[in-house]
C-alpha cells in the first residue's frame, strides 16, 4: 500500500521544514524516501501539512472518565450523533463515549493520545476503554506518587527496589510512564487529610513529597524510560501555589536525564501557577513559570488551557476535588484506590464574568506566549479539566492571533486586566510553533520522536492536512478560518490509511497501545516481590494472581523497551 | 486426574471473591473451596437447560430444536419487532455486554439491565449528587465505623464482612472486628443486625426522614428535630451522629432496603448528601451493595459505549436515556414493547406482575444457562455456557474494580457471545444489509 502526498505546505519542525513544498511518500504505514509510480496520490494543493497530532496529557479512558459519564447524563446528551455505516454513535462533550473520543481526535488531525492517569489496580478498566477507542494510537501513564511500596522504598532510600517496583508496576498496568499526582497527598486523603507543601511529612510513611518526586525521577532515569516523571504538583487548586510549582521544578536539578529530554514534565500549569493568598487577591503567576522555563533546560510543561463553558474536573488529587465540590456546591464523586492513590470527579462551568475563571483563561496563554521555546510548553486543555479537547483549534487560534485575544478580553471580567499580563502580550505564534506544541514537542516530551511527531523517513505515516494555504492567510486577522480548519481536517492519515476526509470519518482502524517494558535484574525484582506478596496477603482486597492486566486487554500492543540492563530496541 | 485452580473468581454476587480454589475432574467441578454457600451452589452447577427449545404459542409445550433454528427464530422475532427490548445482562461478562449493545444499535432496540429493579435508583441519585466512594480494600484497611443501611450481607453477601468490611484486618485496622463499630439500620432485625454493635430500627418507609434528621443534627440544627423520627428516638439519632462524626474512617453500605422502599432514589440522594457533609468532619465513603456479580460491569460498559449507564433507547439511531420512559418496566407497563430478549437475568421472577403479564403476551427470546420463571413466558429458549465458570472474561466488583475470570471447565453449550454474534448477523441478513 503506497501513498504520495504532493504539493503540501509542510511544517515539520523536527526536520527543519517550515512551509516548504515537500512531497511525502508512504509505504506500509511508514514514511519512506520514495514510492513507485503506482502509488495513490493526494494532491494537497498548497495546503498545510503536518504530522498527526500528539496529545501527551488527556483523560480519555478509565475509571474516573466513566464515573464522569455516569454522574453526568446531562453532558452525554450534548454532542449526540447517530450511528452510520462506518461509525458507532457519538455522545458527550466533556466526557464523550469511547467512539467519539477516537473520531473527534481524528477529525482534528490527531493520531496519538495519552491518558494521563491510571491506578495500577484499575488499569484493566483503562485498557478496556482504550481497546474500544477507534483510530488513534494511545497509552496510559501509571500513578506512583502515593503508592505504599513507593513510599516505603523512598523512606528506605532503596533505589533498586523502587526501580524494580516501577518496572513491575508498568508491566502490571501496561503503563507508559510515571505519573505522580499530589505526591503523598493521595495517601493522606485516605483519612481525609492532605499535604500542604513539598516538605510535609506523610504520617505512617515518614516521607515528604519532595523525596517522593526526586526518588521517582531518579528511578525513571535509572530505568531509562522514554518519558520523564509527569508531575501534577502539590497544592494544586490553592492560591499561591506557583511557589510550590517552582520549588518542584527546582527539584529537577538534582537529577540528570538519561535521554535527550526533560527529567520532569509539570503538567496543566493553568491549575498551578496561581498567585495571591485567597480568592480575593488571586492572580496569575504564569509569567514566573515562563521565566523559570526560559532559564532552565530540564523541565517541560503543558498549558491545561481553560475553555469557557462546561468542563468536568477529574484527577487523582482527591482532596482538591472535595474542596472544589464544597466551593461550587457541585456533585462529587470520590474514588480512593487502596494502597495506591485517591481520585475525584466534579463538574464545573467556567464563566467569562467570574474573575477567577477569566484569570485562569489567561494563564495558559501567558505561559505559552511568554515561554520562548515552544518545545517547553505543550498545547493541552488537560481534557476535560480545563475544557474538552475539541477546543484545541480555539486555543491554536488564540495563540496565533493577538486580535482574537483582544476581542476575547473585551468579553471577560475586568480582573483579566489587573491580575494577568495577557492584555499586553503581542506575540503571535506561527505554524511552526503550533506544529511543535501539538506534534514534535509532545512526541519529544513522551520520548516517541523515533516514530511520532514528525515526517522524516521511518516515522509512522500519521499525517494531517488542513484546509489552509499558509502563504495566503494572515492568521492574525483570519483567526476564524484557522480555527475552523483545525476543527475539521481535510485529511487525516493514520498509519498510511486515510481515516478522515473533509472532516468526515472514512475508516476506523484499530490503533495501538504503547506500553513500556522496563527490564531490571531478576534478583532485584524477586527481592522487591517479597514485599509486594506481603502487601497482597495482608492489605490488598484482591489476589496478586488477579492484579496484573492480562494480554487479552492489550490486543494491539506497541511495546517500548527500557530498563537498567541495556536492551536492543525492537 | 483432578485439576486445581487457585485464586479463582466467584460468579455469584457483587463481592466477586477472587480467592477460591476450584477442583475439577473430567470437566466437572468437584469442589469450590472458600466459596460461600451461594457461590458454591452456582459454581457446582444445577438445573441446566439441555438444548434449545421453541414453541408455537405460550400454551403449548416446548420442543427441542437445533441452535440454528432457535437463532433464526430469535433473529426473526427481533427483526420483526418495532420496539424490541433487550433485558438482563447482570450474570454475564462485559464481553457479552459489548455484543448486546451492538445488537441493540443494529435493531434500534432498548437495552436495560437488572439494576432497573435493584440499584437503578442509586444511579439516579449519582446523577444528582455524585458518589464519594473507594475500593473495598480502602475500607478493609482503614474503616473503624461501618454502617449497613437496608442491606443484609450475612444473607446476601456472605463473605463481604470477612473480606472487606467487618472482620477484615488491614494496615490501620489490625484489630479487625474489635477495632470497628458496626451499625445496622433496617426496618427489621436482620441476621446482620444480630452481629452489629448497634441496631437502629426504622419504621417502614421512613428512611428519608431519618437521613434528614441525621443531616440536621450533623449541621448543628438538632433543635428542629422532634423527639422521634421514623420510629427512632432523637437520643439515638444524636448518638449515631456522634459515632459517625468521630470515626477516623467511616463507610456506609446500602442495599435495596433503601433503593426499593418509599422515596427510592431520594433516599440515596439524601444518604450521599449525608456522606458528603460528614467529609467536612472526617473521612467517609458510601457504596451500593450490588447484587449480581457483574451488574456493575454492565453499567460500566454501557456508560463508556453509549454515555449512559442503563435504560438506553436506540430507536433514533443514537443513544437516548430517560428512565421513567426507557427502562424495561416503563416499556412493559405501557405495553409498548412488542418483543423481548431476556438474557442473563430473570425478568419472570423479579418484575412486577403487570410487566410479566405483558411478557406473557409478546414473543420472548430467552438466552440463559438455567431454567427459571422467564422460561415460562418464553417462545424461544437458547441455553448457553455459564459465564465465569465455563467462559473467561471481565466483571466489575461492586466497588468498580475489574477482574478477569478464568475458565474453570470447558463449556458444553455455545457462549452468549457466539449466540449474540449469530443473532446479529442473522438480523442483518433479514434486513437485507
Amino acid at each position: 500500500m503506497e501513498l504520495l502526498i504532493k504539493n503540501g505546505a509542510v511544517y515539520d519542525p523536527f526536520n527543519g521544514i517550515a512551509g516548504d513544498k515537500t512531497d511525502i511518500s508512504i509505504k506500509d504505514g511508514k514514511i519512506v524516501d520514495k514510492v513507485s509510480s503506482s502509488a495513490s496520490v493526494i494532491d494537497a494543493g498548497g495546503r498545510l501539512v503536518m504530522s498527526g497530532g500528539v496529545d501527551a496529557h488527556s483523560h480519555i479512558a478509565g475509571a474516573k472518565v466513566n464515573v464522569g459519564r455516569i454522574m453526568r447524563p446531562e453532558d452525554t446528551r450534548s454532542g449526540i450523533k447517530p450511528r452510520t455505516k462506518i461509525t458507532r454513535p457519538y455522545t458527550g462533550y466533556t466526557v464523550p463515549n469511547v467512539y467519539a473520543m477516537g473520531y473527534r481526535y481524528a477529525q482534528m488531525g490527531y493520531t496519538t493520545v495519552f491518558e494521563a492517569a491510571q491506578a495500577i489496580m484499575k488499569a484493566r478498566h483503562t485498557h478496556e476503554e482504550l481497546e474500544e477507542i477507534p483510530i488513534i494510537d494511545k497509552g496510559a501513564l501509571t500513578l506512583f506518587g502515593s503508592n505504599w511500596p513507593t513510599m516505603d522504598y523512598v523512606r528506605e532510600k532503596n533505589m533498586d527496589k523502587l526501580a524494580a517496583y516501577v518496572a513491575w508496576g508498568l508491566l502490571a498496568s501496561r503503563g507508559f510512564g510515571i505519573k505522580c499526582v499530589n505526591p503523598g497527598g493521595g495517601e493522606m486523603w485516605g483519612f481525609g487529610k492532605n499535604v500542604t507543601g513539598l516538605d510535609d511529612v506523610v504520617p505512617n510513611f515518614d516521607v515528604t513529597p519532595a523525596q517522593i518526586i526526586v526518588s521517582l525521577m531518579k528511578a525513571n532515569e535509572m530505568l531509562g524510560l522514554p518519558h520523564s516523571v509527569h508531575l501534577h504538583c502539590n497544592n494544586l487548586g490553592k492560591p499561591g501555589n506557583y511557589k510550590t510549582t517552582l520549588a518542584s521544578m527546582e527539584l529537577a536539578k538534582q537529577v540528570k536525564p538519561s535521554k535527550d529530554r526533560q527529567v520532569l514534565h509539570v503538567t496543566h500549569i493553568t491549575f498551578n501557577c496561581w498567585g495571591g493568598t485567597n480568592w480575593g487577591d488571586f492572580e496569575s503567576k504564569a509569567d514566573e513559570i515562563a521565566n523559570y522555563l526560559n532559564n532552565s533546560e530540564n523541565v517541560t510543561t503543558d498549558m491545561g488551557q481553560l475553555i469557557f463553558g462546561s468542563a468536568t474536573t477529574m484527577t487523582a488529587d482527591g482532596p482538591v476535588q472535595y474542596a472544589n465540590a464544597k466551593l461550587l456546591h457541585a456533585k462529587w464523586a470520590n474514588g480512593d484506590v487502596e494502597l495506591e492513590d485517591a481520585s475525584g470527579v466534579v463538574p464545573i462551568f467556567y464563566a467569562r464574568q467570574v474573575s477567577i475563571h477569566a484569570i485562569m483563561w489567561a494563564m495558559g496563554l501567558e505561559l505559552a506566549l511568554l515561554t520562548k521555546d515552544p518545545y517547553k510548553v505543550l498545547l493541552t486543555t488537560d481534557h476535560p479539566n480545563g475544557g474538552p479537547f475539541v477546543n484545541y483549534p480555539e486555543v491554536i487560534a488564540l495563540l496565533m492571533s493577538n486580535k482574537k485575544r483582544q476581542e476575547e478580553i473585551k468579553t471577560l471580567h475586568e480582573a483579566v486586566h489587573k491580575r494577568t499580563k495577557i492584555p499586553g502580550i503581542e506575540r503571535e505564534l506561527d505554524f511552526n510553533d503550533i506544529a511543535i506544541m501539538t506534534r514534535a514537542g509532545s512526541a519529544k516530551v513522551l520520548g516517541l520522536l523515533d516514530t511520532k511527531g514528525h515526517l522524516g523517513v521511518g516515522a509512522d505515516a500519521d499525517i494531517s492536512i488542513y484546509d489552509i494555504k499558509p502563504d495566503q492567510i494572515d492568521p492574525s486577522v483570519e483567526h476564524a478560518k484557522i480555527k475552523s480548519a483545525f476543527q475539521s481536517a481535510a485529511y487525516t492519515i493514520k498509519g498510511g490509511e486515510v481515516v478522515v476526509k473533509d472532516g468526515q470519518i472514512t475508516a476506523t482502524p484499530m490503533g495501538r497501545t504503547f506500553w513500556v517494558d522496563a527490564t531490571v535484574p531478576e534478583e532485584q525484582t524477586e527481592i522487591m516481590m517479597k514485599d509486594i506478596r506481603m502487601k497482597f496477603k495482608n492489605y490488598y482486597s484482591i489476589s496478586l494472581a488477579n492484579y496484573m492486566v492480562q494480554d487479552a486487554y492489550v490486543t494491539h500492543p506497541k511495546v517500548v523497551k527500557a530498563g537498567v540492563i541495556p536492551v536492543e530496541v525492537s | 486426574m483432578a485439576t486445581v485452580i487457585t485464586d479463582a473468581l466467584c460468579p455469584f454476587c457483587g463481592c466477586v471473591c477472587d480467592d477460591l480454589t476450584i477442583v475439577t475432574e473430567n470437566n466437572k467441578i468437584i469442589e469450590a473451596k472458600h466459596a460461600c454457600k451461594l457461590g458454591a451452589a452456582k459454581i457446582m452447577g444445577h438445573h441446566r437447560i439441555k438444548a434449545p427449545m421453541m414453541r408455537k404459542d405460550k400454551h403449548s409445550d416446548f420442543k427441542e430444536v437445533s441452535y440454528d433454528e432457535a437463532i433464526n427464530e430469535a433473529a426473526a422475532i427481533l427483526a420483526r419487532s418495532k420496539r424490541p427490548l433487550l433485558y438482563g445482562w447482570a450474570s454475564a461478562l462485559c464481553e457479552v455486554h459489548k455484543k448486546g449493545i451492538l445488537l441493540a444499535e443494529e435493531l434500534g432496540a432498548i437495552i436495560d439491565n437488572t439494576a432497573t429493579v435493584c440499584h437503578g435508583p442509586s444511579t439516579l441519585a449519582v446523577h444528582e449528587k455524585g458518589l464519594p466512594s473507594s475500593t473495598l480494600g480502602q475500607i478493609k484497611n482503614r474503616a473503624d465505623v461501618v454502617v449497613f443501611w437496608g442491606s443484609n450481607p450475612v444473607q446476601a453477601h456472605p463473605r463481604h464482612m470477612g473480606r472487606y468490611s467487618v472482620f477484615a484486618k488491614g494496615f490501620f485496622s489490625e484489630k479487625g472486628r474489635k477495632g470497628r463499630k458496626i451499625i445496622v439500620v433496617d426496618v427489621r432485625k436482620t441476621e446482620t443486625a444480630n452481629i452489629a454493635d448497634e441496631y437502629i430500627q426504622v419504621a417502614q418507609g421512613s428512611d428519608y426522614l431519618v437521613l434528614s434528621a441525621l443531616r440536621a443534627i450533623l449541621s448543628g440544627h438538632a433543635d428542629v428535630v422532634p423527639a422521634a423520627v421514623g420510629g427512632v428516638s432523637k437520643e439515638q439519632l444524636s448518638k449515631l451522629v456522634d459515632t459517625m462524626k468521630t470515626a477516623r474512617f467511616g463507610a456506609v453500605f446500602f442495599g435495596m432496603g433503601l433503593t426499593q422502599s418509599k422515596s427510592r432514589y431520594k433516599n440515596i440522594d439524601n444518604a450521599i448528601s449525608l456522606i458528603t457533609e460528614l467529609n467536612s468532619f472526617t473521612k467517609y465513603v458510601i457504596m451500593p451493595m450490588r447484587g449480581h456479580y457483574n451488574v456493575t460491569g454492565f453499567g460500566q460498559v454501557c456508560s463508556w459505549e453509549t454515555g449512559f449507564a442503563t435504560a438506553v433507547d436506540f430507536a433514533r439511531g443514537a443513544p437516548y436515556y430517560n428512565p421513567g420512559e426507557t427502562a424495561a418496566n416503563d416499556l412493559l407497563m405501557r405495553k409498548e414493547t412488542d418483543a423481548a430478549m431476556i438474557i442473563a437475568g430473570d425478568a419472570g421472577a423479579h418484575f412486577p406482575a403487570d410487566s410479566v403479564r405483558h411478557l406473557a403476551k409478546i414473543p420472548v427470546v430467552q438466552v440463559d444457562p438455567y431454567w427459571n420463571p422467564t422460561t415460562e413466558v418464553a417462545n424461544v429458549v437458547i441455553p448457553v455456557a455459564i459465564c465465569g465458570v465455563e467462559v473467561e472474561g471481565t466483571a466489575y466488583r461492586m466497588d468498580g474494580v475489574s477482574l478477569r475470570f478464568r475458565k474453570m471447565i470447558e463449556p458444553t453449550h455455545p457462549t452468549d457471545i457466539e449466540i449474540l454474534e449469530k443473532i446479529t448477523e442473522r438480523v442483518k441478513e433479514i434486513r437485507g444489509e
